[in-house]
Formats: structure tokens, sequence, C-alpha cells
């Protein structure tokens, strides 16, 4: 019951509800030691081995920050047209937790090193801008392993101190399409700054959702739950589905909503309750006194900021104005930044005598193909930027058709061969000599009397047909425009 | 020769370095009388083989350009020791032997030290009697049944008692400085910041600093230079230039402006006090001081502002004896039933209770009128600091409201408990340097102290009016050796 492709509106009982969601966004920081720490960040490590005295709280350990880290946070509000806080400070988040060494996390309460910013959405109706709170640090927690023993909880604390970054966005999105939209733009313009690699199943991207729902038209904003760690898209929109039409469907009972925080559990798709209200953590919050409040110069600030490379929302306003291609496709090419380089790679190395569209069809469309069917990334491609560009070359200047760059495409695949050779090899170069094509033409006309008359009587249809007979004689090498000139002049 | 064990720090470097004593003799020495006072309970964890192997070593191979060439010295069992068990005088970490050093008594090994023990004090500094410990009460040398004062009671009794030369104790609202002035030694809490608290059992981290203690001055300013760094480790630490305190140390403070708060005169306090801080006013004037009266008007309000802010940040500082990585683990039903067994087992009375005012001033709902507010009054207290020293130089203080007390006299009643550290700890919520010495006794002969305040990082002041005023103080202890018979 969407008026536009990716309005979400719930409908019951004559009422239309509109669903309110913000999003806190959890990114690992990209960096090679933790925030707190010299341990190692990598992932996939045997448990426990990436722990240092200060990760597993040791008596007497401190915490000293990773400048890299601050950078790294500081980049990203800078990605995020924020305001840099000249000075944040970092505070204790108290609770116990097996997984939790210290019995707090250090993480930014009252001062977050990063304020108000926002994104951009490019949604199919047009462009949507959402606001964001703020940005913090924080350390990861350890993680608690249940299932490997039967009467024991593992604690494995690799995790442990990892740098997160929590971005906070205002409750300004209205869809599961939106918040879809929303996660990969964060996740395309934090890789491109490097500063989060973005990758959800190992757990560098998750988000607690913040869902309430309201009757469409009213300003005010119902009683929301957040759903806590969820670590998908598809499980977000999930979640949120499930949560609106639940929240809506006690609101027509005429029940209240508590405010409480849920899981998602995705073998039922449903959301349950965690804890109420009441129930709430006192988290107890005080500045660390281990650390000094984080000072900021705007001399700092400004150094970084030009470091930022092009983000994709520059990207593609040049990409429009450049190349010339649309808004539309645009988009989709600078979406990734991966994506984004080898297009441009492409783009170079066709030369001066480009052909954007030819590029962009290309490459959305035989190469994402391609890298679909394989489930690999842009960056491991089995065809060079290199060895695409002059493919399609090849089709620009006439050496082949663009079906035979297809067969050649594919031939290209194994190996990253270079289409010049193939083309060189198979002999598939295009038959473009207007003489040679015309005798051709003269014995298929010659060996077609009677079709060549009914085509004269008016059966234009029979066009198509000397075609075929012309691509066949030349073993599909003919070139197809003089085909069609030369025969438009014989028949 | 005056027996080795109550020579000076200072006199025994000097007897090393002339080849007139060695290292392993001074080690004995020690060992010998620490074996014999086991009465004192001073140590909680004992390094004498160790360190008379380490002192035979020194000795096969000496270095005497070291600050303190083959000297043994006991520290306080809140120090992290590589390898020795580090207690911090609580259960839940009766088993704990660190695989890791802090930095100020790795400062002291790298120097020639040779650590001796771990000596007792109240369990996770938290106490001023040295009551708390798990490890049980020390004895004060001065008198049986004595209290050494807290936390660093095991220092001050070591330390009084020559089984140590000198220690190192940790000051966060005034345990070094308070049991210095129960036991006739000197006490220094350096500026914070001063000495890296890498490796030292947390109490309260925004007031906890490590310092010396000594028999006088001079040794305090010796061991001070040795254990004073930057460092990294901590982010408190403050990189500033430290002085060669010893080498600088000077009788000379012709001049020197020296404040009297009249703040200090506090309601019920004994006359015995008053009057030693009269006669104090009148050795700085001997020494060539400009007395000046001041005022510090928040004073009033330290005491209940540094018993919000030091639990607080117990409470979270605590948080990690968990049962779950090292130290005490009882067994229980579920996680929170270990939590709950370990920390009712591992944790004594006092140390509960700090952590639940600590938790109380951290929640939701009193923060503001607690924890906020203290934090407030705490800018407050060290704004009426740097106003005085628009004026003074150093300011002049009674180092407790009393002499020592008997063992259980106070234990019952922990406000009158903390009302020892009403002169000592504003020191700690300012940050600033102090130093107790000795300078005189009460009616029953019991040591009474002289708390000397700097501006923050001029330590070197504050040892030069203690090192001018201990001249003309002249007061020495007189042993019995009670425990030993």
């Amino acid at each position: 019951m969407s008026k536009n492709n990716s309005e979400y509106l719930i409908e019951r009982n004559d009422n239309i509800y509109e669903v309110i969601i913000g999003l806190e966004v959890h990114a690992q920081v990209t960096s090679n030691s933790k925030l707190f720490s010299s341990s190692s960040t990598k992932f996939g490590a045997e448990p426990n081995t990436q722990v240092s005295l200060v990760d597993a709280a040791f008596p007497g350990m401190l915490p000293v920050i990773n400048e890299y880290c601050v950078k790294q946070a500081i980049k990203t509000g800078i990605g995020l047209k924020a305001k840099i806080n000249n000075k944040s400070v970092f505070d204790r988040k108290n609770y116990f937790y097996a997984d939790l060494p210290q019995g707090y996390q250090i993480s930014q309460y009252k001062y977050p090193i990063v304020g108000e910013g926002n994104v951009i959405l490019d949604m199919p109706e047009g462009q949507k801008q959402v606001g964001i709170e703020r940005l913090h640090l924080e350390q990861d927690a350890g993680k608690s392993i249940h299932d490997v023993d039967p009467s024991n909880t593992l604690v494995d604390l690799n995790r442990s101190g990892v740098a997160l970054m929590e971005i906070v966005s205002k409750p300004d999105l209205r869809s599961p399409d939106e918040v879809n939209a929303y996660i990969k733009k964060l996740r395309s313009i934090m890789r491109y700054l490097g500063t989060c690699d973005g990758n959800m199943q190992e757990g560098s991207l998750r988000a607690d959702v913040n869902v309430s729902v309201r009757i469409k038209g009213s300003t005010d904003l119902g009683t929301r739950c957040e759903i806590k760690n969820v670590n998908s898209i598809k499980f977000m929109q999930m979640a949120i589905i499930y949560e609106a039409n639940r929240q809506v469907d006690l609101i027509e009972e005429g029940v209240e909503i508590d405010q409480e925080t849920r899981l998602f559990d995705t073998k039922k798709n449903e959301t349950r309750s965690m804890r109420s209200k009441e129930d709430a953590h006192d988290y107890r919050y005080f500045p660390d006194p281990d650390l000094l409040p984080l000072e900021i110069t705007n001399d700092f600030i400004d150094q970084l900021k030009s470091e930022i490379p092009e983000l994709p929302d520059d990207k593609k306003k040049r990409f429009i104005d450049e190349f010339k291609i649309s808004p539309y496709e645009a988009t989709i090419l600078v979406s990734d930044i991966d994506t984004a380089k080898y297009f441009e790679e492409v783009v170079a190395k066709m030369g001066k005598n480009r052909d954007m569209k030819l590029a962009v069809n290309w490459i959305t469309g035989e190469l994402f193909a391609v890298l679909n069917d394989k489930n690999i990334e842009i960056a491991q491609s089995p065809i060079s930027a290199k060895n695409l560009a002059k493919l399609i070359n090849l089709i620009k200047n006439g050496t082949i058709s663009g079906k035979i760059a297809k067969t050649i495409f594919e031939l290209m695949l194994d190996g990253d061969i270079d289409p010049q050779i193939i083309v060189e090899e198979k002999g598939l170069k295009q038959e473009s000599d207007p003489k040679a094509l015309e005798a051709l033409i003269d014995k298929i006309i010659n060996d077609n009397r009677e079709k060549a008359i009914e085509y004269k009587q008016g059966k234009e249809k029979l066009f198509g047909f000397f075609v075929g007979q012309a691509m066949k004689a030349s073993g599909g090498k003919a070139n197809p425009q003089l085909i069609n000139e030369i025969l438009k002049k014989k028949l | 020769m005056t027996e080795i064990t109550s020579l000076s720090l200072f006199e025994l470097i000097k007897n090393i370095k002339e080849k007139k004593i060695s290292s392993n003799e001074i080690a004995k020495s020690f060992v010998d009388r620490s074996e014999k006072s086991k009465k004192l309970n001073a140590y909680v964890t004992e390094n004498f083989e160790n360190c008379l192997k380490l002192s035979k070593e020194f000795d096969n191979k000496p270095n005497f350009d070291l600050k303190l060439p083959g000297i043994p010295i006991a520290v306080k069992d809140l120090f992290c020791t590589n390898e020795v068990r580090t207690t911090a005088g609580s259960n839940i970490l009766n088993n704990f032997v660190p695989s890791y050093e802090s930095t100020v008594t790795q400062n002291i090994w790298n120097e020639g030290g040779i650590l001796l023990g771990k000596l007792n004090c109240d369990e996770f500094a938290m106490g001023s009697s040295n009551e708390t410990s798990f490890f049980g009460n020390v004895q004060n040398p001065i008198a049986k049944d004595l209290v050494p004062g807290g936390s660093s009671g095991g220092s001050s009794s070591a330390l009084a008692a020559n089984l140590t030369p000198v220690t190192i104790g940790t000051d966060t609202g005034g345990s070094i400085r308070q049991p210095a002035s129960f036991t006739g030694t000197v006490g220094l809490k350096p500026t914070y910041g001063s000495c890296s608290r890498y490796g030292i059992v947390a109490f309260a981290s925004s007031l906890d600093q490590a310092g010396p203690m000594s028999k006088d001055v001079k040794d305090s300013s010796i061991l001070l230079e040795v254990i004073s760094s930057f460092d990294k480790k901590d982010s408190t630490s403050i990189d500033f230039k430290r002085n060669n305190y010893s080498s600088e140390l000077t009788r000379n403070i012709k001049g020197i402006k020296i404040g009297i708060p009249k703040e200090y005169r506090v309601d019920g306090m004994p006359e015995e006090i008053e009057n030693l801080w009269k006669k104090g006013i009148e050795y700085a004037k001997d020494c060539g001081a400009e007395i000046i009266d001041i005022s510090l008007p928040h004073t009033s309000y330290a005491l209940p502002t540094y018993y919000i802010v030091a639990p607080a940040e117990a409470s979270s500082n605590l948080a990690r004896y968990d049962g779950v990585k090292y130290g005490l683990r009882s067994s229980g039903e579920s996680l929170i039933d270990m939590y709950e067994k370990t920390r009712s087992e591992g944790f004594g009375e006092e140390v509960k209770r700090r952590i639940m005012i600590g938790t109380y001033v951290l929640s939701s709902g009193y923060y503001d009128a607690y924890y906020l507010k203290a934090q407030k009054v705490r800018q407050l207290i060290k704004q009426d600091f740097d106003q005085a020293y628009n004026k003074v130089d150093a300011i002049l203080t009674p180092s407790t409201p009393s002499s020592a007390f008997k063992i259980g006299e106070k234990s019952n009643d922990p406000v009158s408990m903390y009302l020892n550290d009403i002169f000592t700890v504003p020191v700690n919520l300012a940050g600033l340097p102090g130093i107790s010495i000795p300078a005189g006794t009460d009616k029953n002969n019991y040591p009474l102290g002289l708390q000397i305040i700097g501006k923050p990082f001029d330590e070197q002041t504050v040892l030069n009016i203690a090192y001018s005023m201990e001249e003309k103080i002249n007061y020495k202890n007189n042993l019995t050796d009670w425990w030993m018979k």
C-alpha cells in the first residue's frame, strides 16, 4: 500500500500508521591495535591470543588512548559532515558481565568526540537527508561462548577493548528501505575513508534499532522500543516490520506500549522483550579518572580534513558533470569505493575516444553479473579494468561487434586475458570491408531471389532475414551497421 | 659503628660506595631484624632469600653509579611486583602473583634497589589504622597495641622499627603522611602526576599517588628522585622537569613565605596539636621563613567531598575483582551467584562499605547531588590553594588531629576513623605535594607530625622547608624494641 517505492505505512481499521526509526550503529574502527592497548585486532585468531594485561583488566593496569583510533573517529565525523568537538570525555559505563573484564566499558557519554551531522540517501523518489545525532568512541566487550562446554560459559577476550564508533542517527528514518539505504550509505562513506571495513559477517557493523509508530501526520513521537544488536540489514528490516506491526496491533487494542529493550529472534522472525524500562541498568556513568579529557585542536582537525578522499556524494556529482552519465548510473557506480575505482580506471584506460555508455553498461551489466554469480567483490574481479577498457575500445572502434564482444568477455574470464589477443588468435575481427561484404550480400540476394521480391513488394519483415543470413555467412564477424547499409541499397 | 639497620639511607649508600659495608651485609642485617620482628606483622610477603641472593650478586658485580646501590627495600603491598605475590591487603588477591612490575618499583630496581618484601596495608588502601587488612593488624613500634596509621601501616611500622632503610607507600587521602606522623617518620606525597600509577593496585585513580617514606628528609629526597618519572603507560602522568631533589636539597629557606590556614584550627582539636602547630610556626621562623596568615575557606567541605569522590572511583575500580580472571573465586550456582559469593568472601567490611557508598553516589538520581556536587567543591578547594599560593610558597599545618590510637579503639566507628584524614585530604583533592615530618610528642610520648604543603611540582621547596625545620626540631624516636622481647 505504498505511494512511493520506499514508503512504508501500516493500515489498521482506517488508521494509517507511519514508522519512526532511529539507529545506533556500532562500527568497528579499522585499526591494527585496540582503543586503549597495543593488542592486535585481527579477526579470526585463536581465542584469548590477542589480549593484553590492560584488556584483561589486571590490577594496576591503565588505559592509554590509541591516537590512530581518535583520528579515524574524526575522519568519520568529517565524512558525516559533522561537528568535531574540540573537547570530549571518556566515561565509565559500569556493569558486571563475564566478558567485561574491567567491570565497566570505557565509552563517551556526555561529551562525544563528534556532534551533529548528516547523511544523504538516494531513494527512488529522490534524495533524503538523515540527521546524525553524534558519534562516540568506545571499547568493545569480549565474547561469552555458551555452546562449547555443557556446564561452563567460556570467555574469549580477543575482542575486548577493540575500538568501536557508535553512530547515533536522529529518528529520521521511516521505512525498512530507508534503513537499508542508510546503512549502505554509512558503510560506503566509512569504506571510502578507510575507517571501518563494514564487514557485517565479522561483526564490524551492527546496530541497535529504535522503533516507534504513530498515526501518519501526527508530530508526537510514540513510545519506542530498542531492538538490540542486529547484525545484518535483512534482519534489521525484518525486525522493524515485525516490531512496527506489533506496536500497531497493541495500539489498536488500546494497550499501552512499554518502553523496553527487545531482542530479535532471527529463527522465529519476531522480537522478544529483554528488559523493561524499570529493569534498565543503572550504568553509573562517570568520567574515567584514568584518562584525561581528549583535547583536539583545529589544526589537527584541518590536517585530517586535508587527508579526506573524495566521498561518494562528491564523486557522484563529478561523475555526472565530467562523464555525462545519469544520476542513477552515478549512484550505482559510487556506492562502493572499489566499484568507483574500477570505473575510473576503465575510463582512464579507454583513452581519448572513450565511450561512457559502453563503460557503464559493461560494468553494471556483464561484469556485475559475473561478480554476483561468483559471489565476489569487484576488488577480486577476474577481469582487470585495463582489459575491460580494451574490450570496450575494440567495440567502439569497430574491430568487433557487441555480440562478439560477449563471446570474448567469456573467454577473458579465464585468467584476465587481453581481448586483443583473443581477437587475433580466434580470428574474431569484424569484417568491415564494404567490397567483401557487397560480394557476400550479392550472393545471398541471388540465392534468395523470391524473398528479395517479396521484400520489395512490401514484406519489410524479411529485412531481418537477410541480415541474419549475412551475419551467418560471415561467421558473425560482419559489421552489422555496414550490412544494414548495403542491404538497404541493394534490395 | 652504629647498627646497620639504624643508619639512614644516605649513610648506607655512602658506606656501600666507600666499600665499608657490602650489600649482602646490609641485606642480612635487615633480614635478621625483620625475622626477629614478626610480632609487628609488618610483612605480608617476605622476599628475604631472594633479597640475600640478589645482594650477593650485586656485591659480585657492583655498580656504584646507581642511586640505590644494592640497597634492600621493602614496599607496600599495593605495588605489583613481578613474580612476587601482590595482595593489596585483600583476601580477593590472596593468591595473586603479577607477571609485571609497577613503574615506581621498577625505577627502584633499575637504580640498584633490591626487594626485601611486601608490606602490610589496609585492604585496597582503605583505612587509617591498618586494621582493615585481611592479613591482620600491624603493631606500631612506638608502643604495644598502638596502630601504625594507615593505609601504609606496614610501611610505617617497618620503617620506624628499622626493618627497611626506606620504603614507599601510596597516599589517596593521607595514607603516607598519617602513618608517618603516627610513627615518628617522614612521608611525602608528591604532586599528582609525578609518580606513575602504572602497576599500583588502584583505589581512587584521581587521588592515588605513590611516595617515599623514610627516617629523615634527605632520604625522602633521594627516593623521590628515583621514583618520580614521566610514564607513557599512565595517561595522568605529567611530563615536567624534575629536580635532582637530593643534590638540590638545602636548609636555606630564608625569606620563604609560609602560610598558616586559619580553617585548620578545627573544633575539638586537642591542645597538644594546637601547641605543636605553634611550635612549628616558631621553628619555621627560626629557619628564616616569613609566616603569613591565610584562608582556605572550603576546607570544611574537603572530608565529605573526599568521601564521595574516593568511594565513587573505588566502586568502579574494584569491579574487576569478580572471580572471573584472577584472584579468589568462590563457586556459585550461576554467574551472579559466583560474583556475589566471591565478592562477599573476598572483600572486607570497610571495602564493602566504600563500594556501597560509591555505588550509591553514582546512581542515577543521586549523581548530581553527590558526585557532581563533590567535583564542583573539589574545584573550589583547588582554587583556595591557587589563591593562597599567590601570597605564599608553602603552607604549614598539623599532619593529623591526634596521635596514634589503640588498636580497636576506632574500628567500630568509621566516621571518627575518617576524621583522621581531615588535614591530609585537601592536599589530595588539590593534587598538591605534601610532607609529614615528626615534630614532637604528645603526653604519652607518641609522635606527632607537621605537614608542609607545596605548590604543584614544587616538591623541592617542600623538601627544603622540611629539611631545614627537621634540623631545628631535632626529633628522634626512642625505640625500646619491645616487640623483640
